[in-house]
């Protein structure tokens, strides 16, 4: 389990990054929401793994999982939503200002996106 | 703790003058006098101790154990410059009274001035290293804003603008000097650093931090080569000129050779460098002094000069040396001030300072004239005035300096610079006071008031007491601050005006005679002076400089292309090196902790997994295709959460999901639907190369953590959630309760990040931007634009949706929700509202704004939070109790549901006020086809049928 988390981790953050690395806003706004998957169960599996023990206080329990990593992901999740929908308005508000997508903000190649 | 209040009265003082300047220009000078006297007051309130041979010190410890304190002591050097600060500062506010203007900002003026005192006299005061330098800095920028006090001038500018550069650039230098003199020292309290000399000397740091405080003291006190800068900063006005660059500023250096004179002196590193450059100094100086026509440069080359006189004297290294520096450091301090107020008084009244324009001003403003005269004789070397007595002391000293074997070298080197030095003086004094009277000035001239040559008086009768009775006047001060400097025993030393026949006098008289050659023939040395090449300090200055903005420019741009996939590149890059250092350098085995089995679903799950994100990064070209395939992603992010006990993140995390995907759906309706492919295959593969390494690390990394115990604060939330909080959800009583404050700041960025989204598209819809929508959108109406299905449904969702939401909010404290989630699934159900039956029909029943939910929101949450301060409990204190209500039973109630329904608020104002922004950009291009009517599908005339029937 921990096995594939880890690898699940692992491909959402070089797919994330991937995209990150492209010429245009769109794929690196999902680029940046892969790495907020990536960087959410990363600071979550930081609580080590658990099933069907929720941090939710009953008598008979026997043990909980870290209820902290889970706290600071709620928010960071919450979080990442916002930081989303900023770039992308950012990016929209860019892109019908110049016309341009790219990404490249003003390097001389950076104009040849696609205006069409 | 007086003591640490004369640091302080000038700080706080600065805010009054601003204040005041509406009662008039006399009270605002008042108070400023005021607050300096204040000061003063409390310093001398510490004189007889002084006196006494105590040392009264002060502190407020910040961080003791790194050696951080706010320490003050007053030893006799720097009681000495802190009385010579303030009383020349008090003496400098009653001039600048008369001397500024109507126009001149007075208040500001005067604001400026006592922050530059109060860090002039910090400076002087300190004990700790780290607060003498924090002042020495400060002295730089307020000297800034002095020196371009008015800023409508462009030498004002420049010449405060050079200042700031050197003495700033010379100060970044001495930050390191001290601090490698304090790690040699092993303290960072002045006081301790100054009797482990002998450590410091033996330390091998000891050059370094030697150069590196010498760098910082030479470029403050304008020492050469960095003495270029000082004549440009005279664009500043008079007073800051004779407060600043004659009695205490520019002393700044001299100070702090003296400060750390036992501590760096007496090595011959210090004498074979500082000795020289100060006999350069005032050499280069006094002859420059002599041909300039501005009496303000001819004073400030004469105080760069007597500078290097000081610093010569100090890099002797001897206890007679370093008595004969305090002293002249005093004479000089009194004769200069004294001149440059002159030379304020005499542009003042005549309005000009060129010394050819001059002459006989004595016969029209007698008192001026005759007070300057006298201190020009003072700065001459005549006898009977306080210059006169350092003067031989200096000759003395020299005399009997041998440099590197070249015994004449300091003895004929310094008799030339005294020669000049007179020369200048009586040029000065001749040049403007003596002579036939004139009567072709700009305005006519008479003295002025006596609030201007007051304090010129003041200073001139030290200069005569002291010149006269030296031992009794100025002895026990000399005693009191060369002891402070030398740190030992005095020397036999006798302040007196008459010593008999020494090598001293007869180089003096030497150099009065050459004086008056000099001048005979000053014509000719003149025209000999134009023929030969002079550097023109200011230009080069200004090459270099103009050569660093070109350099770093050509940097900046090369580094910084605007690139942003290149800059994630190379952090990318630095982070995947270090990550594989740290990897490489260390264990690689798993840990031993007991795995978890793999299950059917999950091996399911995780395949789902690499598909949706391999199809995502072979097909983001397709934009649509790439943000469904990513909503999928983050469905199985969720059902990971679910599967490892996290119910809470997964609820959010679903919920998030969907309006993520919402809201990316509505921004791709207004931007390109493909991505073109442009980038070239190796580009393609590198950034494939640097990102797979980086997943790789994060996965081992992950994996090692996982695979391993560890310790975590979480028991401490597992006891208390129920007890101290007063529910079961752990994970939503630490988001509301024991970490609310980090819950509060997180909801506050939410709602600034929607503003901002508000900002940023609102005034987005001109020009450009609305050719570009109109241009994409589509030339006709869907069909079925508002589905009567999807209306309906939505319809009857809405108010089970605000039940759901409000089940989960209640239960949020004992079960998975709050008000994270409740907000999340409330604002869908809105959002639904939109989307099924248009912008315009929902907008129009949104009877509350979606702003207003925010700042309700956060304004419920601090309420919640201040509340507590009722109860005397500090903020977001929480309490709970239980209530019995009818139906529902016995209930719970915590103050913690309040700060959560803040939450639930700001989430749905947040989430609605993004979407329907973004939504309402296109409508607002194209606002014909508004939609009145919830839906397509005409039903009146059914419904009409209905009621017939």
């Amino acid at each position: 389990m921990e096995l594939l988390l880890a690898a699940g981790i692992g491909i959402l953050t070089a797919v994330g990054l991937y995209l990150v690395f492209r010429a245009h806003t769109f794929p690196v706004i999902l680029g940046l929401t892969f790495l907020s998957y990536a960087v959410n169960l990363f600071l979550f599996a930081m609580g080590r793994l658990a099933i069907d023990r929720p941090p939710v206080i009953v008598p008979d329990a026997a043990a909980y999982t870290d209820p902290l990593p889970q706290a600071l992901v709620l928010t960071a999740i919450v979080i990442s939503f916002g930081m989303t929908a900023l770039i992308v308005v950012l990016a929209l508000r860019g892109f019908l200002e110049t016309g341009s997508d790219s990404s490249h903000l003003d390097a001389p190649r950076g104009g040849k996106g696609d205006a069409s | 703790m007086t003591l640490l209040l004369v640091v302080l009265v000038p700080f706080f003082g600065a805010l009054l003058p601003p204040l005041v300047i509406r009662s008039g220009r006399n009270t605002c000078a008042m108070a400023t006098g005021a607050v300096t006297l204040l000061a003063l007051a409390l310093l001398m309130s510490h004189a007889p101790a002084v006196f006494l041979g105590e040392v009264p010190k002060a502190e407020i410890p910040w961080v003791p154990a790194i050696g951080l304190s706010f320490s003050v002591f007053a030893d006799g050097l720097g009681f000495f410059f802190a009385a010579m600060i303030l009383t020349i500062g008090l003496l400098v506010i009653i001039y600048a009274r008369y001397y500024l203007s109507r126009e001149d900002p007075m208040g500001r003026f005067f604001t400026y001035l006592l922050l530059f005192q109060g860090a002039m006299v910090g400076v002087v005061l300190s004990d700790n290293v780290i607060a003498l330098l924090v002042f020495w800095e400060m002295t730089s920028l307020t000297s800034f804003l002095l020196i371009g006090f008015w800023r409508k001038r462009a030498d004002a500018r420049q010449g405060a603008r050079m200042a700031l550069v050197v003495t700033g650039g010379g100060g970044l230098a001495l930050i390191a000097g001290l601090l490698l003199v304090a790690e040699a020292a092993g303290s960072y309290q002045l006081s301790e650093i100054l009797v482990r000399g002998d450590i410091v000397r033996a330390s091998p740091l000891y050059l370094p931090a030697l150069l590196l405080v010498l760098l910082g003291a030479f470029t403050k006190s304008a020492q050469f080569p960095f003495h270029f800068w000082l004549p440009h900063a005279m664009a500043a006005p008079t007073p800051v000129s004779a407060y600043l660059h004659s009695a205490t500023m520019v002393k700044a250096g001299v100070f702090l050779l003296a400060r750390l004179w036992p501590v760096l002196a007496g090595t011959d590193v210090w004498f074979l460098i500082v000795a020289p450059v100060g006999l350069a100094t005032m050499l280069i100086g006094a002859v420059i002094a002599l041909f300039k026509d501005d009496l303000k440069a001819l004073l400030a080359f004469s105080t760069v000069s007597h500078l290097g006189l000081m610093t010569m004297l100090l890099g002797f290294g001897t206890p007679m040396a370093a008595v004969a520096a305090v002293f002249h450091i005093v004479n000089h301090a009194t004769f200069k001030a004294a001149l440059f107020m002159s030379a304020g008084i005499v542009d003042h009244e005549t309005g000009t300072r060129d010394i050819r324009r001059l002459g006989g001003l004595v016969w029209l403003m007698p008192v001026t004239g005759t007070l300057a005269l006298l201190a020009s004789a003072s700065m001459a070397g005549v006898p009977l005035f306080n210059g006169f007595l350092s003067k031989e002391m200096m000759l003395e000293e020299a005399a009997h300096t041998a440099y590197l074997g070249l015994d004449f070298l300091f003895p004929v080197l310094a008799t030339v610079a005294a020669l000049f030095s007179v020369a200048y003086s009586a040029r000065f004094a001749i040049g403007t006071f003596l002579g036939k009277a004139r009567h072709d000035y700009p305005h006519q001239p008479h003295d002025p008031p006596v609030g201007m040559w007051l304090p010129v008086a003041v200073l001139v009768v030290p200069v005569i007491a002291i010149g006269i009775l030296p031992g009794v006047v100025a002895g026990p001060l000399v005693a009191l601050t060369a002891g402070a400097v030398i740190g030992g025993p005095l020397p036999e030393y006798h302040l007196a005006l008459w010593h008999g026949i020494t090598p001293a006098l007869v180089m003096s008289l030497a150099a009065f005679a050459g004086a008056a050659l000099l001048l005979l023939g000053f014509g000719r040395a003149d025209a000999l002076r134009l023929r030969l090449p002079r550097p023109d300090a200011k230009a080069m200055f200004e090459t270099a400089s103009a050569g660093l903005v070109v350099a770093s420019r050509r940097a900046v741009a090369a580094v910084h292309d605007g690139s942003l996939p290149r800059y994630a590149g190379v952090i990318l890059a630095t982070l995947v090196a270090v990550g594989g250092y740290g990897f490489w350098s260390a264990t690689h085995a798993a840990g031993t902790r007991p795995l978890l089995p793999v299950s059917l679903p999950a091996a399911t799950a995780f395949l789902a997994l690499l598909l949706a994100s391999g199809m995502v990064l072979l097909r983001h070209g397709d934009r649509l295709t790439a943000l469904i395939l990513t909503g999928v992603v983050g469905v199985i992010v969720a059902l990971a959460f679910l599967q490892f006990s996290a119910p809470d993140l997964a609820l959010t995390q679903i919920s998030v999901d969907v309006v993520t995907t919402i809201l990316m759906l509505l921004a791709l309706n207004l931007l390109p639907k493909t991505t073109p492919p442009e980038e070239s295959r190796a580009v393609r593969w590198r950034d494939g190369l640097l990102a797979g390494l980086a997943g790789l690390g994060v996965a081992a990394l992950a994996y090692g953590v996982m695979t391993r115990d560890g310790t975590s604060i979480s028991d401490y939330y597992l006891a208390e959630s129920k007890p101290g909080g007063g529910g079961t959800n752990v994970v939503n009583v630490i988001l509301v309760d024991f970490r609310g404050y980090d819950t509060f700041a997180e909801i506050i960025v939410l709602g600034i990040a929607a503003l901002a989204i508000y900002a940023l598209l609102d005034p987005a819809l001109k020009g450009a931007a609305v050719r570009r929508i109109k241009a994409m959108l589509p030339h006709e109406e869907a069909m079925d634009a508002h589905p009567l299905l999807l209306v309906m449904a939505t319809r009857v969702l809405l108010p089970l949706s605000l039940v759901v939401g409000t089940y989960i909010f209640l239960r949020g404290h004992n079960e998975p929700g709050g008000g994270f989630i409740a907000g999340l699934v409330v604002a869908i159900a809105l959002i639904m509202q939109y989307i099924a039956s248009g912008y315009g029909w929902a907008a129009e029943r949104m009877r509350v704004d979606a702003q207003s939910y925010i700042g309700a929101g956060v304004a419920i949450a601090g309420l919640t939070g201040v509340a507590a301060f009722l109860f005397g409990r500090p903020f977001l204190t929480s309490t709970f109790g239980y209530l019995t209500w009818p139906v529902v039973g016995k209930f719970e109630v915590a103050s913690a549901m309040a700060f959560d329904l803040g939450v639930f608020l700001t989430v749905v104002g947040v989430m609605v006020l993004s979407l329907a922004q973004l939504s309402r950009v296109a409508r607002r291009i194209d606002p014909a086809p508004h939609n009145p009517e919830p839906m397509d599908v005409r039903l009146e005339p059914a419904a009409s049928r209905a009621r017939e029937g």
